[in-house]
């Protein structure tokens, strides 16, 4: 039997070379549940087993959203610049370089206009995978943009939240993207041109203290992580255990933060449902 | 008075003035000359002192223990004029965010601003001027009220952030903050802003939308407070320094990156040196950009303060 025996002691296969099976096949769900990748993708990325949201981007939220996936994509070669030279531990261009050859995306968000059950609607919508979807001039800047194209156009506008709060590398300026991201809501509303916000895994920060609570109403999928402070900050604050569900889509419905949470497979069919009402148009089938 | 530890040269040379001046008062000594020396060393040593802070030491000169705080202004520049007015109809009164009216000559202002505690029980009292969503709906009351009166609002901004805790998360902290920014873009009446101490993110920002925004000199304006920003990037809590100098958080670095108008000149050695100078300081700077802004109707001064927001942010296009 020693053709079965170790030569060496240990495991000595370096992280590079460990065979693993093929990505994209299988998902797993955080209750353990293995689900396969082509049946996440038929169910909206919503694990079947036990009703789970996985994290999505915008290419898949715009896929929900417009019929057949047309759209027009607005403002898509806007760019993040280094206009405070921030460095870290790495500088800042280098972790834009290394987000954007990562996710193949050039920032936090994307703006998209098309038709959804037929009629106009713009969607902003925001990428955790890059650089956490932390918001700096760029997403502001979009964010706006698609605003104005929403004024412009009279096409209501909803924006999807996803991203850890404003872009410390941007100091102070991310910190002002609140304050023109408000602006324009503020004009979409003097306008009476409706605005969503729907918020998703997870909406924290910067972004909570601007355009995702400012809907004329405010959805969530289940189970996401939204508050203005992160958990872990509002636990070494107070010393105090958090109670079970805290910060979840379901604790913000309860404490009256949130219209209603919507399901994926729904998000469609309720965001042009409450707009036909609120706009008194005949409900679209 | 309390000494920073870059100050400790300035309390060296100022226990030194006090004994010499002691020993003169106490006996027949000439201290004259000795005296003027000291005092001469004295005036030379802040000067190179204040004149190349850091980042980070001015960060700790806008906590300095003895810094004016938001009441101790209002009080000195209306004196007894001022009303406080308590309460967000809603909930409670939140002691980290006071506000009330006052008067500078003629003309009143309504003021909004949090508040610090200068000992122990008072700091308790003010939660240390970390606001609640209900401060942030107090102040929004007291600034609907002022627009329907037309009277003009001054906020001071002195927080080291919104509070952080388990019922201003039930309460929607994000939500008032957020609601706050966007009626100030559109409120009617001129708002004049300044950071009189420090100013963290959101939690400033919640009272800081103004048609005009000034800073005292040694006070700060960030995302991020260099503590937090150390612990996040840096991943440990040593990296203050650095994370201060990263973040462009001084006065003369907001002004040059255009997202605050004037800075506020302070006494040689901070505001708290000569208090009464650095009121006098706010005070004009209040009413000379409330002359700037009084004459012009609601309807421009929203769209002017629209449009200088609409600008900030740097990208390539």
């Amino acid at each position: 039997m020693s053709w079965f025996k170790r030569k060496t002691k240990g495991i000595t296969t370096t992280t590079q070379e460990k065979k693993d099976t093929p990505r994209g096949l299988w998902y797993k769900s955080p209750t353990g549940k293995i689900v396969d990748a082509d049946e996440l993708e038929k169910n909206f990325y919503v694990s079947p087993e036990d009703g789970y949201h996985v994290r999505i981007g915008s290419k898949e939220y715009f896929e929900i959203l417009f019929d057949d996936n047309k759209f027009k994509e607005l403002d898509a070669n806007l760019e993040s610049k280094d206009p405070l030279k921030f460095v870290d531990t790495k500088k800042y261009p280098e972790r834009l370089k290394a987000a954007q050859e990562k996710t193949k995306l050039k920032d936090a968000i994307r703006v998209g206009v098309g038709k959804s059950k037929g009629k106009d609607l713009v969607v902003a919508c925001m990428d955790f995978a890059f650089i956490g979807g932390s918001m700096g001039s760029v997403v502001g800047e979009k964010i706006a943009r698609a605003a104005n194209y929403s004024l412009k156009h009279k096409v209501p506008l909803l924006v999807i939240s996803k991203s850890g709060g404003a872009r410390m590398m941007e100091s102070a300026l991310s910190l002002m993207q609140l304050a023109k991201t408000s602006v324009k809501l503020a004009q979409l509303a003097d306008a009476g041109i409706p605005y969503i916000s729907l918020c998703t895994d997870p909406t924290t920060g910067g972004t909570t203290a601007s355009f995702a609570m400012l809907g004329d109403i405010n959805i969530a999928e289940p189970g996401a992580l939204i508050g203005f402070a992160g958990p872990r900050v509002v636990k070494d604050t107070t010393g105090k255990d958090l109670p079970e569900g805290f910060q979840t889509s379901e604790f913000l419905l309860e404490h009256g933060f949130l219209d209603f949470i919507v399901l994926r497979k729904e998000l469609k069919a309720r965001v042009n449902q409450y707009l036909d009402l609120i706009l008194n148009q005949p409900l679209r089938a | 008075m309390e000494y920073l530890e870059f100050e400790l040269p300035i309390k060296e040379l100022e226990d030194q003035l006090q004994k010499c001046r002691l020993i003169g008062t106490e006996s027949d000594v000439d201290v004259t000359d000795t005296c003027s020396n000291i005092e001469k060393k004295l005036i030379a040593t802040q000067k190179e002192i204040y004149k190349n802070l850091t980042a980070w030491q001015r960060v700790q000169l806008s906590r300095h223990p003895n810094r004016p705080y938001t009441l101790d202004h209002i009080r000195a520049i209306c004196g007894d004029t001022f009303l406080e007015l308590h309460g967000d109809r809603g909930f409670k009164d939140d002691k980290a965010m006071i506000g009330g009216l006052g008067k500078i000559g003629d003309q009143s202002f309504m003021f909004i601003g949090q508040q610090k505690g200068y000992n122990t029980k008072t700091r308790q009292y003010r939660n240390f001027g970390m606001a609640n969503p209900e401060g942030y709906r107090k102040a929004l009351r007291l600034m609907k009220s002022a627009e329907k009166f037309g009277i003009p609002v001054v906020t001071l901004l002195d927080t080291p952030g919104a509070y952080p805790g388990l019922e201003a998360e039930e309460r929607g902290q994000g939500e008032a903050i957020a609601r706050n920014i966007l009626e100030m873009t559109r409120l009617k009446v001129p708002i004049i802003t300044i950071i009189v101490g420090e100013g963290a993110s959101g939690g400033a920002l919640g009272i800081g939308v103004g048609d005009v925004v000034l800073m005292l000199e040694n006070t700060w304006y960030s995302v991020i407070s260099p503590e937090s920003c150390s612990s996040i990037l840096w991943r440990s809590w040593e990296f203050k320094e650095q994370a201060a100098e990263a973040l462009k958080l001084t006065a003369s670095d907001m002004k040059k990156q255009k997202l605050v108008d004037e800075i506020i000149k302070e006494p040689l050695g901070g505001a708290h040196r000569d208090r009464e100078k650095t009121f006098q300081s706010v005070s004009n700077a209040i009413v000379k950009s409330y002359e700037a802004l009084k004459n012009l109707s609601p309807k421009e001064l929203v769209a002017k303060r629209m449009d200088k927001y609409s600008q900030m942010g740097v990208f390539k296009d």
